[in-house]
């Protein structure tokens, strides 16, 4: 706790600090004209989602042999938190999420000097329905269905609604212990929009960072899910695909198929995704469409955003920005984070656009 | 002449050094009164804010109350499994272990305290979760018509019982060094003179130790009941919590203590969530404060009952 506060506090303080540095660098480097591409130098602030954490680290490992001179820090605060200090002026850039809303787009015109910030998504990771049940290998289930479970109206393995999605399957009379976060995240966010958008109203509860039903198991992280999960019996919780380690994953159904969490279906849901109205260029938020009955597609996942300025101030910080955003947004970023992190590479078309608008960045 | 020079650096050496004493107690106040007017400053908007900053809650009561049940629910627990094990415990190393013996138990306890609470919270989960799961599973079916086994018991074992009893091995370490001393300083004259008597070592215990070490032994407990009722980490990692309110100790659905809220909480928080949790974290500090104080005004009483 105290850390966290103590951390919150440091960061801004320290992003001024290294913000400073990186101005009297750039005055440095404005002397000597052969600037030349790999001598890009510096200190390079964000945070923001704990979700990118590992891509994040990724990245910037990755980034930083690219470029011996730079140094970039990625605090994982969590996405809110990311955000604030983003539209305080305290880090360059952050990882959110959820994107912008209307109200903070409008905020961010005064750290980003008049115009509105740029939103890419650069994380995309399919969100996994765990389970452990002893003697249920492929487990089905309609949304509806697992709605049903996770609100606690359906209570037992056995249920008619999950026999009609299992035909074949010899389901036990065992007592289904749902686990959830209880703390707040991005996960349950869009694990609990996908049950409001996909359920055709089952799912009566809002959708949020914080759980909204008090039923069920609270487990504290991805981790603490998943330890839950292998820990009990005839658990079933949600976590990122790429932590689900041991554990058996179900399908779900997407139009009149069954579809399990990869890589490929969450790209493809992505691609069946429109972009928020009313937003700059630079914003590529999007509406994820979880009704989507594109075949192959997994819409239960998690989008997370990279979130700068389209102008900085000092041309400098422009240059940092514009440049690792476009190392994540790269195929070799993409697929850095995919190697360690298990998140779903940008299909080409979409990272191609995404990596015009951060070529613009200045 | 040179007494008078003596006296004055004497005077000199009290005066710095009660200026020094006066200072530090002042400081302490001030430390005090700083958190409570931040805490106070800070949670005051989230009175009136609404659902969406209090996770569902239709306002700040309604809001606050399971957190405080559980977070006295959890301590209650912990308290009346730690105050027995502890005391006698005590009581064995002040005056039935033979000494090198007692030695080595005082310094197996006094290292309990020194485990770090994240390790406590992850063997909570990993290995007392685990293990007291088939248990409870048991109790939820054969023991159901007591309200605190009506169940369905957890099958991974994270209940507020589980919490409790980690929360129980934390505050051991803590009353137990008390209560030696405590103990310890008991007037062996009179010890001596009931075993001369012909007491039992059992009565010579509970008529010449226990009630000259009564006061102690209350001040001892709620030295232990602050730190349970504000452990974070193992309890955030340990507890299954739903935020409901409910006696059944051995179910999946749990209310969360306030510690724990902030610090799951806290780090996604944005705007009157904060100040929602920065109120709780001032109920808190006011509920800690009144245990405090009533064990005081406990203690004052019975003193003069004594005498």
């Amino acid at each position: 706790m105290n850390s966290s506060t103590v951390r919150r506090a440091a960061i801004p303080a320290a992003a001024a600090v290294a913000l400073g540095l990186g101005l009297s660098g750039c005055g440095a480097a404005n002397e000597q004209p052969a600037n030349a591409a790999g001598s890009l130098s510096g200190t390079l602030n964000g945070a923001g989602s704990s979700a990118q954490q590992a891509a994040q680290e990724a990245w910037r490992a990755g980034f930083q042999t690219a470029h011996p001179g730079v140094t970039v820090n990625y605090d994982p605060v969590g996405s809110g938190s990311g955000v604030d200090q983003f539209l305080s002026g305290g880090v360059p850039f952050a990882g959110s999420d959820a994107y912008l809303t209307t109200e903070e787009v409008a905020k961010s015109k005064k750290v980003c000097g008049g115009q509105t910030a740029i939103e890419v998504p650069d994380y995309v990771s399919p969100i996994a329905v765990v389970y452990n049940l002893s003697g249920v290998q492929d487990l089905q289930l309609d949304p509806r269905t697992l709605a049903g479970i996770f609100d606690g109206s359906i209570t037992t393995w056995n249920d008619p609604a999950i026999k009609a999605d299992n035909p074949g399957a010899n389901l036990p009379a065992q007592r289904i212990t749902p686990v959830h976060r209880s703390d707040d995240s991005g996960t349950t966010e869009n694990f609990t929009d996908y049950l409001s958008q996909a359920s055709q109203g089952a799912w009566s509860n809002p959708a949020g960072e914080t759980w909204p039903v008090k039923s069920g198991e609270g487990a504290q992280g991805t981790s603490g899910v998943i330890q839950a999960v292998t820990n009990g019996a005839g658990t079933i919780g949600y976590a990122d695909a790429s932590q689900a380690g041991q554990l058996s994953t179900a399908k779900i159904k997407v139009g009149s198929q069954y579809v399990g969490p990869t890589a490929d279906g969450a790209a493809k849901a992505l691609d069946a995704s429109q972009p928020v109205s009313g937003r700059s260029a630079g914003d590529m938020a999007l509406n994820l469409n979880r009704t989507t009955t594109a075949p192959g597609a997994y819409p239960l996942v998690l989008v997370s955003y990279l979130i700068g300025c389209p102008s900085y101030g000092s041309a400098h910080t422009g240059d940092l920005v514009g440049k690792y955003f476009s190392y994540v947004l790269s195929p070799q970023g993409q697929q850095a984070a995919a190697k360690t992190a298990g998140s779903a590479p940008l299909s080409s078309s979409f990272s191609k656009r995404a990596e015009a608008q951060v070529a613009k960045i200045q | 002449m040179s007494t008078l020079s003596a006296t004055r650096s004497r005077r000199v050496g009290d005066r710095v050094f009660s200026g020094t004493t006066r200072g530090a107690a002042l400081l302490i106040l001030l430390a005090m009164g700083g958190v409570a007017a931040f805490l106070a400053v800070e949670g005051i908007p989230a009175l009136g804010a609404g659902p969406e900053a209090l996770g569902g809650a239709s306002g700040f009561t309604s809001y606050l109350w399971p957190l405080i049940y559980g977070t006295v629910l959890a301590a209650v627990i912990a308290l009346l499994i730690a105050t027995p094990l502890s005391v006698g415990t005590a009581l064995v190393i002040s005056h039935y272990a033979p000494r090198r013996l007692s030695r080595a138990l005082g310094y197996v306890v006094d290292l309990l305290a020194a485990i770090p609470s994240v390790v406590y919270g992850l063997w909570g989960i990993g290995f007392l979760g685990v293990h007291l799961a088939p248990a409870y599973v048991w109790l939820g079916q054969h023991a159901s018509w007591i309200p605190f086994f009506a169940g369905p018991g957890s099958t991974t074992g994270r209940t507020i019982l589980t919490a409790g009893i980690v929360l129980a091995i934390m505050v051991l370490p803590i009353i137990t060094a008390i209560a030696r001393e405590i103990f310890a300083q008991t007037p062996t004259l009179t010890q001596e003179a009931a075993l001369a008597l012909g007491a039992t070592r059992w009565e010579m215990v509970r008529l010449a130790v226990l009630p000259p070490a009564r006061s102690g032994l209350v001040s001892a407990v709620m030295l232990g009941l602050g730190r349970a009722l504000g452990e974070t980490m193992a309890v955030a990692m340990v507890l299954s919590a739903s935020g409901v309110v409910t006696i059944d100790l051995i179910g999946n659905t749990n209310p969360s203590t306030i510690a724990a809220n902030i610090a799951l909480k806290f780090p996604e928080a944005t705007g009157l969530g904060v100040n929602a949790l920065i109120a709780s974290g001032l109920a808190l500090f006011v509920l800690t404060f009144a245990v405090n104080a009533a064990a005081r005004a406990i203690v004052t009483r019975s003193e003069r009952k004594l005498k």
